[in-house]
């Protein structure tokens, strides 16, 4: 449930950002390998803006899957579902991590006009 | 403005200027698209590297220690202050949602303990952060210690997402706690130096598969240094504190 900590995070940076503007949605990048409920996210988010000039604003989540690039042979290719850090080419275990832990606040929608 | 996205390949850009209604008229009401690029966990670290330079200026090293609940760090902690009593002068950080059972626990091995507890009014928060523990620093007596041990929230998630200015991260491990654990929770395995192969004296009582949990252990983190223990016994806790004072 550290939901909860990070949508605090969540709003400091959009009403930075907002600086008085109404928001409409906020996007989200979110890497496999954060540990993020994306349904707990949207819930905390709600408790959280909830009275607040925020209250409202939509959280859309693009996620984005983990790859890795194998530093024994350069071979580069996705972790897929379970976690298991080896290339799938040469089998080597010594890989780093090239995406996947992605936690970013990318871009707000802000409403316009009167 | 843009749409920043990522694709298969890696590769990143911006689409300009996206509208989801409205447009330039200046009639429309609508919404406009402005880029923020800002990471969730900036503010986090920022006092994380706060904190690590505040340690470090005071020649402390840290290592925050994370496991799920019950899997033996305070008892490891206390079996640690007792055999660096005389030689380290260790100050903890004691994290637990409430109470402070653990911090009393803690009491009479020669350290000092700063006591956090993590109750928000939500039920309380399942990590340590970066601002929790710079909240308990000033209740150690930095200038005179060599080292602090973290004890942080009993939990295999979250406390795995949060800097806090350590050196060295250390994870306790029970075996009662099955072996595909580390293929379940490998953010916290893969972000560990050092995994503590703890409550081994059970070995011979247990079904557990312990070269099935190295092999699971390895797959997530090939680097990882494994030790194992038992703090109940005493059995390879000298490693451990070995370990310490290499840090």
């Amino acid at each position: 449930m550290h939901e909860l900590s990070l949508c605090g995070s969540i709003a400091d940076i959009v009403g930075r950002h907002a600086a008085g503007r109404t928001v409409s949605v906020i996007h989200l990048q979110v890497g496999q390998l954060r540990q993020v409920v994306p349904d707990t996210l949207v819930y905390c988010w709600d408790l959280v803006s909830a009275d607040t000039p925020l209250a409202g604003a939509r959280i859309d989540i693009d996620h984005v899957p983990a790859r890795m690039r194998c530093k024994a042979c350069g071979h580069s290719a996705e972790v897929g579902d379970l976690p298991v850090f080896a290339c799938p080419e040469c089998g080597g275990v010594n890989a780093e991590i090239t995406a996947g832990e992605e936690f970013m606040i990318t871009s707000l929608d802000l409403e316009t006009g009167t | 403005m843009g749409r920043f996205h990522r694709h298969e390949d890696g590769t990143e850009h911006s689409h300009e200027h996206e509208h989801e209604t409205g447009d330039h008229s200046g009639y429309e009401t609508g919404t406009e698209r402005v880029q923020v690029l800002e990471r969730i966990f900036g503010e986090n670290d920022k006092t994380a590297a706060a904190n690590r330079a505040a340690l470090s200026a005071s020649g402390v090293r840290t290592v925050n220690l994370m496991s799920s609940p019950g899997a033996g760090k305070t008892t490891l902690l206390r079996e640690t202050l007792s055999r660096l009593a005389g030689e380290k002068r260790v100050g903890i950080v004691e994290g637990d949602i409430e109470t402070s059972i653990d911090a009393d626990r803690l009491a009479g091995f020669g350290a000092s303990v700063a006591l956090v507890n993590t109750g928000n009014g939500f039920g309380g928060e399942c990590h340590l952060d970066a601002p929790m523990v710079a909240s308990a620093l000033p209740r150690l007596p930095l200038a005179d210690l060599d080292l602090v041990l973290i004890e942080n929230v009993g939990n295999l998630v979250c406390p795995a997402e949060f800097d806090v200015g350590e050196d060295a991260r250390a994870m306790v491990y029970s075996i009662t706690e099955g072996e595909e654990k580390p293929l379940k929770y490998p953010v916290m395995f893969r972000s560990c130096q050092l995994v503590l192969v703890n409550k081994i004296d059970l070995l011979p009582h247990l079904d557990f598969d312990l070269d099935g949990f190295l092999a699971n252990l390895r797959q997530v983190n090939p680097a990882a240094d494994i030790l194992q223990v038992s703090a109940r016994t005493g059995e390879g806790v000298d490693g451990w504190v070995d370990w310490l004072r290499k840090i």
